[in-house]
């Protein structure tokens, strides 16, 4: 399962995406406590977000390999 | 819901942007007014001196917000047309981050739409800037 990373969990994870052992499908929440717990770093950044294909998702969405996932920082565009 | 798409223009450019790409698409017989913001860089952040900034896109969802809010202007302030550009990479002192245009037939409505499509964008949109200052940098919105 790909994760996409921007802003500063690009910093994070060092990279512009990471690659999750699972196959199964998971939620959102399952991922974050996934995220939190690899990268203690992001338990400062509680109020990230997680995109699926798209858009965003809430800590009850299931996500699985197939889709398109990113990690969004709080964004500050303009 | 109508298509909107031909009054709709929306783009991420890692090249300078220009103001009169986004007058010119919402310029119309139909209006009366036009509304443009045009958001820069400045020197001075809460006390700190900033050199530069640097903005990262998740272009392609970046693109479908963009568009959800202009669809939206459009639809709850009875635009006509809407141009919203955001630039990426680096940006210096006094250029240009964002332009959002806005055209209807009277003017209340080009102003409130603007303001409506910035306050969003800012909220809404995955468009991250990295503030550098004389001494470090930092994601904004994300300093520990």
């Amino acid at each position: 399962m790909k994760v996409l990373c921007f802003g500063v969990a690009k910093d994070i994870v060092g990279g512009s995406e990471i690659i999750l052992n699972k196959e199964a499908v998971i939620t959102v929440a399952d991922l974050k406590i996934y995220l939190n717990k690899s990268y203690p770093e992001f338990l400062k950044y509680k109020n990230y977000m997680v995109a699926v294909n798209q858009a965003y998702a809430n800590d009850h969405a299931t996500i699985s390999s197939s889709d398109e996932i990113a990690i969004i920082p709080p964004v500050s565009g303009g | 819901m109508a298509d909107n798409n031909k009054n709709i223009d929306i783009q991420i450019l890692p090249g300078a942007l220009s103001i009169d790409d986004c007058y010119k698409f919402v310029l119309n017989e139909k209006c009366g007014g036009i509304n443009l913001f045009v958001g820069t860089v400045r020197r001075w952040n809460k006390g700190e001196e900033v050199t530069h900034l640097f903005f990262e896109a998740y272009v392609e969802m970046a693109i479908k917000e963009m568009k959800k809010i202009a669809s939206a202007a459009i639809e709850q302030f009875n635009l006509e047309k809407i141009s919203i550009h955001h630039r990426t990479g680096k940006v210096g002192l006094e250029e240009i981050a964002v332009i959002i245009a806005t055209s209807s037939k009277h003017r209340k409505a080009a102003i409130e739409a603007c303001e409506y499509a910035i306050d969003t964008l800012k909220k809404d949109v995955p468009i991250w800037k990295k503030e550098f200052l004389k001494d470090g940098s930092y994601w904004v919105n994300s300093r520990p």
